[in-house]
């Protein structure tokens, strides 16, 4: 039966091609690519389906908020932010093809705040290839931060290693003589912190344990913590796991200290996963590390709420809206400082320059040989059903933790740059 | 070679040559899509002869994708590293990489698999997916859920002013894939196709006929995982990555749905099965997105994943025998033996 | 000692969800001669039921009741729709229909209630309690072992002592034989989907407490473990389904505990092989009749 399947194999290389020639479209030689005079076109990959999303989908739901709100005052330099989210599933595969098409059929002056470490990794030497600039990787691999092999890639989250090394600091600063434990994801998630965890109490980490995300049960790991008499868990594990860890910890009744890193203390959403009743007790007292204007009241807090309850449909404000509004924030700042007529070199320029502020309660760290965003992180804590931050401020460098007075970028301009 | 051989190796380079042809009419975009679609095309080529010319059902090929995958990876580093300045070299390297390691796994899982009846060796080859995160975690080499990186290959130098590196990757893609395949094709065609469905039709007979039903599905399922293999390669050559969220249950699924799709036991059918997995999400996805914006973010991505999954029911009610089927040519289903026919009915009861 | 005994009660609790599922694969396995590969996502719409009865009612036993009334009705919809459409003499279109069917439910579920996981309370405390010093089993997971227990007793009963079971049994293994003898076949066929798909409902319900909450993938890694437990106890035998799962959840529970959860998945690889070298249908599999 030779000549159906030929004949198929001809249809189907045929559609392909017919498909092919139908959207073939030559860009203009010197135009900027994802530039008009009115729209500025970035893309992001980002998890909207699959078991992934349920963590991260809102981000770039707030980012795009963030965008409208920005377009509806004028933009920056008069063009409009259009922003492409293409869903990748978290799988490094369907990344490739996202990104792929975003770059070469959408024709994207950007990519924005792509997230994770494995799936942002596999585009990592294409976009490198193609010159174009990724910014704000939503991940604290420190991957990002090769400005000599990837000189367009930069890190938007403070770095795992980074934060562990403050938790640990701000565990020993509070009491010298407990026992330190890890709770990590199985990654180079909890990997970097716990090898930031161990920068500051060397090999005295009593139990350190793992999870596997799809494995959703941490009694084991819990159980073990607690037979090793654990008095300071320290946790690299996102929202699901946080809240897992506490209340399966909680049913043991066992109550030791809690120090979490920014991708998985939300209080609201933690709250989500323990009710509403037990959240404040099960997570008072709370540790964790941030770096964002997470802060109930400040201005952008205010702001970003305000944008929340305008242009999100008043979704739930969480975390992730606070980070997903920074970025975009951010990109907007990036823009309007890579001049009126902006090319992918002005931009990424205008990033290494150093003169970016951002919106954290730090000052952004970007210069030309350094693409890390945050290198200092702040303590906030959870008290009485409100987290926020207390006032100490650690700043991490090779390995060395020092403690530093926190500088947070004041609100201008109702959070439009450019004016 | 035979004079059939030899018309069936001839047919396959003029195909080959057709499909390179055919991407000068692609944009880099599509010559990407086009080279993912000739790597799923060499594993679900594999796929389908195996299942459909010896009733094997293996849920796993994407593990065998990505041995393929890890294989080349890890084979043409250390050759871009031994000889460095060579783009060619580094490639072969990996491809040989790619068949020892996908043939060392199917030879096992082969071994495996010929003592297993249907839903068994579904539900080992379907442990073997989900494991493989773990393996990458517990293996040194495979490098975690970040994965391994693996050499990129530039456009040669002659071709570097006319075609652009995805119309060069596409080309090897095409290349490889043809090369995976057109032993398959023979295969199918030769005594060892007859071997697979004298095995498939009644093994009691084959034995009869000294025929080593063992033999045969192990020889089977190792041929078919170095089709797999040379797929991953080719994937790892397209991407320069290989990685294990990249060859998770759904895809290996989706693999199974193309060669079932596109009609199993067919070559050609698995060349269109492979293209409807690659292109049809994408125009699903594009399709979805040009609905209004303000229908809500939660269809975002979710009505793209509905609309196939009711498209692949669609397809399968219609063409049941998939595709390039024709309903004589349906197989024999490989998770029932013999359970229906009345004379075994009485043995099967016994034991209850 | 006390981290073993500790470690030993925490699987069986899991291994019993996981025993349940594997028995809800094994009825359809056993009704219909296919593995139903949207199982887990048919039982996630009938856990969504529930959790809005529930809510609705405040009543945590309306909302079982519910499940396993969608679980069912889910079960005769699916048997009775999609699948109707493709040939039953080979099961890879069913197969494939299945995998269609679990992209429309979980995109579905999605786009009506979103990604996020949905706290779901459980009836009884999870608080567990403690033998000496060790905590071991909690009001919860006794439930849970009761209640699994309790389905699979009523089940070997209902297929083994009543004249129902015997059609569904005579249905599904002689079809044609049993036609004559004035079984009807289908409704049989219909009766055992929705049997399977409701006892997959309750033990995706009573799962999801123990985890981070309902979402539409809770169910997905269930699925395919509950299928390895089922191949491992053979698929014809609902005792093999106990008895696997319960040796599956204790595996898990002592490998992430001793050696790391990245291998807890690789140990169940490793029994799933052992096994079917030694036992290729399953470890308590129907013997064979003779072939050559």
């Amino acid at each position: 039966m030779p000549a159906p399947s030929k004949k198929t194999a001809l249809a189907a290389a045929a559609a392909l091609a017919a498909a092919g020639l139908a959207a073939c479209s030559t860009p203009d030689e010197d135009d900027v690519p994802g530039v008009t005079d009115d729209t500025v076109t970035i893309g992001t990959h980002q998890p909207l389906t699959g078991p992934a999303a349920a963590g991260y989908a809102s981000i770039s739901a707030a980012t795009d908020a963030y965008f409208q709100y920005l377009n509806d005052n004028g933009g920056v330099h008069g063009r409009e932010i259009e922003y492409l989210v293409k869903d990748d599933a978290y799988n490094p595969s369907e990344t490739q093809t996202a990104v792929r098409e975003l770059v070469g059929e959408d024709e994207v002056f950007a990519i924005v705040n792509g997230l994770g470490t494995p799936t942002h990794t596999s585009v990592l030497d294409y976009l490198d290839q193609q010159g174009v600039p990724d910014l704000f990787v939503s991940s604290g691999s420190l991957t990002w931060n090769q400005p000599e092999t990837y000189p367009n890639t930069f890190a938007f989250n403070a770095d795992y290693v980074t934060e562990g090394a403050a938790l640990a600091q701000y565990a020993v600063d509070q009491n010298p003589d407990a026992t330190v434990c890890v709770l990590g994801q199985d990654d180079d998630f909890g990997a970097g912190i716990l090898q930031g965890v161990e920068t500051v109490v060397g090999d005295e980490v009593a139990e350190a344990q793992e999870y596997s995300s799809s494995n959703e049960d941490v009694t084991a790991q819990i159980g073990a913590m607690m037979a090793a008499e654990c008095e300071v868990n320290i946790l690299g594990t996102i929202n699901g796991f946080t809240a897992l860890a506490v209340g399966t910890a909680a049913q043991m009744e066992w109550f030791p200290q809690w120090y979490v890193s920014s991708s998985g203390a939300d209080y609201p959403t933690l709250v989500e996963y323990l009710g509403e009743e037990e959240a404040p007790l099960l997570l008072q007292g709370m540790a964790s590390v941030n770096y964002l204007p997470n802060s109930p009241g400040s201005d952008w807090y205010d702001l970003f709420r305000q944008i929340n309850e305008d242009y999100n449909d008043g979704a739930d404000f969480t975390g992730n809206t606070v980070f997903g509004m920074s970025v975009g924030y951010l990109f907007a700042e990036a823009l309007a400082a890579a001049g009126e007529d902006p090319t992918r070199e002005s931009l990424v320029a205008a990033i290494e320059s150093g003169d970016l502020a951002g919106n954290g309660i730090v000052p952004l760290s970007y210069s030309e040989d350094d693409h890390a965003a945050y290198r200092s992180v702040g303590i906030a804590v959870v008290d009485e059903g409100v987290q926020d931050f207390v006032g100490t401020t650690y700043r991490v460098d090779d390995g060395t933790v020092e403690q530093i007075e926190a500088d947070p970028v004041p609100l201008e301009n109702d959070g439009v740059p450019g004016q | 070679m035979n004079a059939p051989t030899s018309r069936l190796v001839l047919r396959a380079a003029l195909l080959t040559l057709v499909a390179i042809a055919a991407t000068f009419a692609l944009d880099p975009f599509r010559n990407y899509q086009l080279a993912t679609a000739a790597g799923c095309f060499a594993a679900v080529a594999g796929l389908t002869v195996l299942v459909g010319l010896t009733g094997q059902l293996s849920l796993g090929h994407a593990v065998l994708m990505a041995a393929g995958g890890y294989g080349y990876a890890i084979a043409s580093t250390a050759a871009a590293e031994a000889l460095p300045g060579s783009d060619a070299l580094p490639f072969l390297a990996g491809l040989g990489g790619a068949v020892a390691v996908s043939g060392v796994l199917g030879l096992l899982l082969g071994l495996a698999a010929a003592r297993l009846r249907g839903p068994y060796l579904a539900g080992l080859t379907l442990a073997m997916v989900i494991a493989l995160p773990s393996a990458a975690n517990v293996i040194p080499a495979l490098a975690g859920d970040q994965g391994r990186g693996a050499p990129f290959f530039p456009v040669p130098e002659a071709l570097s002013s006319l075609i652009a590196v995805e119309q060069w990757h596409a080309w090897l893609a095409i290349a490889v894939a043809a090369v995976a395949v057109t032993p398959l094709a023979a295969m199918r065609r030769g005594r060892a196709g007859l071997r697979m469905r004298a095995v498939l039709g009644d093994e009691t007979a084959a034995r009869l006929a000294a025929v080593d039903p063992a033999k045969v599905k192990t020889g089977a399922f190792t041929v078919s995982s170095l089709a797999a293999g040379l797929g991953g390669a080719v994937l790892a050559v397209a991407t320069q990555s290989v990685s294990p969220g990249a060859y998770g249950l759904g895809f290996s699924l989706l693999l199974v749905v193309a060669a079932v799709v596109g009609g199993l036991g067919s070559i050609g059918g698995a060349a269109a099965g492979s293209a409807i997995i690659v292109v049809l999400p994408w125009l699903v996805d594009s399709a979805a997105s040009a609905l209004p914006a303000d229908l809500g973010q939660r269809l975002n991505g979710n009505l793209a994943v509905l609309l196939f999954g009711a498209v692949v029911i669609a397809v399968t009610a219609a063409r049941p025998g998939g595709i390039a089927g024709l309903p004589r040519r349906l197989p024999r289903p490989p998770f029932t033996r013999n359970t229906r026919t009345p004379e075994t009915e009485p043995n099967q009861n016994t034991e209850r | 000692m006390d981290r073993l005994v500790f470690l030993l009660s925490t699987g069986l609790a899991r291994g019993a969800v996981l025993a349940l599922f594997a028995l809800s694969l094994v009825i359809v396995w056993r009704a219909a001669r296919v593995i139903n590969f949207a199982q887990a996502a048919m039982a996630i719409v009938a856990v969504y039921v529930a959790f809005a009865l529930t809510a609705a009612s405040g009543s945590y036993w309306l909302g079982l009741a519910g499940a396993l009334a969608a679980g069912a009705v889910l079960g005769a919809l699916v048997e009775r729709g999609p699948l109707k459409l493709v040939p039953r003499d080979t099961p890879l279109p069913g197969m494939i229909v299945a995998i269609g069917l679990v992209m429309v439910l979980q995109s579905g579920l999605a786009i009506a209630f979103g990604p996020d996981h949905r706290p779901v309370r459980a009836p009884f405390s999870q608080r567990p309690f403690l033998l000496g010093d060790i905590p071991v089993l909690s009001a919860y997971a006794l439930f849970v072992l009761l209640l699994a227990g309790g389905v699979m007793a009523v089940l070997a009963l209902l297929f083994g002592r009543t004249s129902l079971g015997l059609q569904l049994r005579a249905a599904a293994f002689a079809p044609e034989t049993s036609r004559l003898l004035g079984v009807r076949v289908p409704r049989m066929v219909t009766a055992g989907w929705m049997l399977s798909v409701a006892t997959a409902a309750l033990a995706a319900l009573l799962l999801v407490p123990t985890e981070l909450g309902l979402n539409p993938h809770a169910a997905d890694l269930l699925f395919v473990n509950a299928f390895a437990v089922a191949v491992v106890g053979g698929l014809d035998s609902p005792l093999g389904a106990l008895i696997a799962g319960l040796a599956v959840g204790v595996l898990v529970s002592l490998v992430t505990g001793y050696v790391s959860a990245a291998a807890a998945p690789l140990a169940v690889l490793g029994l799933l092989t052992a096994v079917l070298l030694v036992r290729p249908g399953g470890l308590f599999a129907a013997k064979e009749a003779r072939s050559a």
